[in-house]
């Protein structure tokens, strides 16, 4: 059905969103230039750029694919506990034990897809809660693995690629982190500009039309599922890896929950919603923090209702509109 | 083992009156009010607040409980839940998880975040046994009130004029607003009666589930539970759904404890897998 003029008018289009703009390339600038900027908040910027991947990761199935998802610290604790279990017992790389933790929560989310992927909205809600309580359940009684409570200790990384070693201020972290992401966000970018991506914008959109149009929804979410998973397994890997520590805290609730605000923050269905919506979140949560570490999760709540309340889509409008603005200066297309 | 099955029982119907709120909320105006467990730790606290502080007798406590849940709620819908309705799932859903950090900060602050008690009278103290089971008296004082309010709740539903009017606006509100039915306020009544339920059961339920801050959130999978597999189109539906929950996470904390919680979640997943439309037997237009 597809006529050649339309075949080419796609590809152009697709080509288009993937030229770098200009705005993009400074804001990877900044974040790698953070390390001169604040070197004394390098393990601040660690959990920056870790919260960041794990937004993406909400984003890629949330944003680009529609799925609703309560339970996505059920990947972040299943890389975590693999990354850490592997350095304790397996090897002590840091990229073996990445590798590892991504593969653990990808394999997860094989055997959760099923559960996933059918009912409503509200089933996928409680399916996905569902999925992270157990995991929470079986990490606390297998406490002879996971130490339960008292969390997985004893730890130690050698050095990344073996050249740099892990320091306490943080420094290999962050970039380790960083690169991570940058790495992953490059993946993410070119996934989501392919035909592939669009296949899942359109089921997002609509799936009946999608299918009917030829998109086959059930494996391109499964897909899409997977990788997100992966994502949020790496994020979780390098939490264990740059704190040496992995604890219950990793496959909490409030995980879940935290996760969509940051993304409610940033804008959910771009790529840079996650990572602004990190950044955002982190140095609120640490500026509340200070005042009142007690209450921090009235505050959160107190966020959420407001910006629910007020339309989540603002900040996402806010960022669209500055962009477009930046777009127009530097003539370049609007992303 | 037959006064296992009874305190589950018991327990059972403590998570009916807490549900079936939801079930209303919830099922009936398809709203996703996560923060229902708030309501019920409301209940709780003035019950425990009444007692302590009020030095109300027990009895008195629990209507109290009701009423101000019942008040709290319908203060709520008319300022903050109303705008919510028309919102997809997901907004709604992150809303009220947003209510439920509030409520449990807000309590931790006031009230301190240790398990609260209550003193019950002397003649719900105790147990005795008939046939071998052991019988708490409290938890039979519990099983009647309860199966009391799931009788004159199915009759409520069913036999009244409310009951049918509210079944109208949920079917199609529109159609039923051009009828002269109100249905604003009557949604507003009947999120106001759940709430009010929520209160309640969280008052009968201190003694049986505890009660602290985090309540809320430590019981909202309960609550979901019984909704989901409950369904809407009876008071029936919840009432097993309730029991089931109750006899289900009893005995297995009873026999098998270091699966903890476990089994509760793993009931919730396979029954969704099963049956992932069960939250709405009654499928909406």
């Amino acid at each position: 059905m597809t006529t050649p003029a339309f075949e080419t008018r796609v590809r152009q289009a697709l080509f288009a969103s993937r030229r770098w703009h200009p705005a993009e390339i400074a804001f990877w600038l900044v974040a790698f230039g953070a390390y001169l900027a604040f070197p004394r908040h390098l393990l601040l910027l660690n959990e920056i750029a870790i919260l960041a991947l794990f937004a993406l990761s909400l984003d890629l199935i949330l944003g680009y694919a529609g799925i609703v998802s309560l339970g996505h610290a059920a990947f972040l604790g299943m890389g975590a506990y693999a990354a850490g279990l592997a350095a304790k017992y397996v090897t002590a790389d840091p990229l073996a034990g990445l590798a590892v933790g991504m593969g653990a929560a990808g394999l997860l989310s094989l055997v959760t897809s099923p559960l996933v992927l059918r009912g409503t909205d509200l089933t996928r809600l409680m399916i996905t809660l569902g999925v992270a309580l157990i995991l929470y359940e079986l990490a606390n009684s297998f406490s002879a693995l996971t130490g339960g409570a008292d969390g997985l200790q004893g730890i130690v990384m050698a050095p990344v690629l073996g050249l740099f070693d892990f320091d306490i201020f943080g420094r290999t972290a962050y970039f380790y982190s960083l690169s991570v992401l940058f790495l992953l966000f490059l993946t993410a970018r070119r996934v989501t500009n392919s035909p592939f991506g669009l296949g899942l914008r359109a089921i997002r959109d609509n799936p009946l039309r999608a299918s009917a149009s030829g998109v086959p929804n059930g494996w391109r979410l499964a897909a899409a599922y997977t990788l997100a998973a992966a994502y949020a397994g790496a994020a979780g890997a390098l939490l264990a890896q740059t704190t040496q520590f992995v604890s219950l805290d990793v496959l909490d609730f409030h995980r879940s929950a935290d996760l969509m605000l940051v993304l409610i923050i940033g804008g959910a269905g771009y790529l840079y919603g996650g990572l602004i919506g990190a950044i955002a979140f982190k140095l609120l949560q640490d500026a509340i923090a200070t005042f009142t570490p007690q209450y921090w999760m009235f505050w959160i709540g107190l966020f959420l209702v407001l910006f629910v309340l007020g339309g989540r889509e603002l900040i996402h409008g806010a960022v669209k509109a500055t962009a477009s603005r930046f777009a127009r200066l530097g003539k370049g297309p609007a992303r | 083992m037959l006064t296992i099955l009874f305190d589950g029982i018991a327990y059972g119907m403590v998570l009916f009156v807490l549900g079936c709120g939801l079930s209303v909320t919830m099922g009936l105006m398809n709203f996703v009010n996560l923060a229902h467990g708030a309501f019920a730790m409301l209940g709780g606290y003035v019950a425990v607040a009444a007692m302590q502080r009020l030095g109300l007798p027990f009895l008195a406590s629990l209507p109290l409980a009701f009423l101000v849940a019942a008040l709290v709620g319908i203060v709520l819908e008319r300022l903050i839940y109303r705008p919510m309705y028309a919102k997809s799932h997901l907004d709604q859903v992150m809303f009220s998880i947003g209510l439920v950090f509030m409520a449990v900060a807000g309590t931790d602050w006031l009230m301190g975040s240790g398990q609260q008690f209550i003193r019950l009278p002397a003649w719900l103290q105790g147990r005795f046994e008939i046939a071998g089971i052991g019988i708490g008296r409290y938890r039979l004082f519990v099983i009647a009130v309860c199966g009391l309010l799931a009788v004159s709740l199915q009759w409520g539903f069913t036999r009244t004029r409310f009951g049918s009017r509210l079944r109208a606006s949920v079917d199609d509100a529109r159609v039923a607003r051009g009828l002269g039915i109100p249905v604003t306020r009557l949604f507003a009544l009947t999120f106001a009666l759940g709430s009010g339920l929520a209160g309640l059961g969280g008052a009968l339920g201190i003694e049986l589930m505890g009660l602290d801050p985090t309540f809320p959130l430590k019981f909202m999978i309960y609550f979901l539970i019984v909704v989901t597999v409950g369904g809407t189109s009876s008071i029936t539906g919840p009432f097993f759904a309730a029991m089931l929950l109750g006899v289900a996470d009893v005995v297995g904390k009873y026999l098998v404890p270091q699966v903890g919680a476990f089994i509760i979640y793993a009931l919730m997943v396979v029954l969704l897998i099963t049956r992932p439309h069960g939250l709405f037997a009654r499928a909406r237009a």
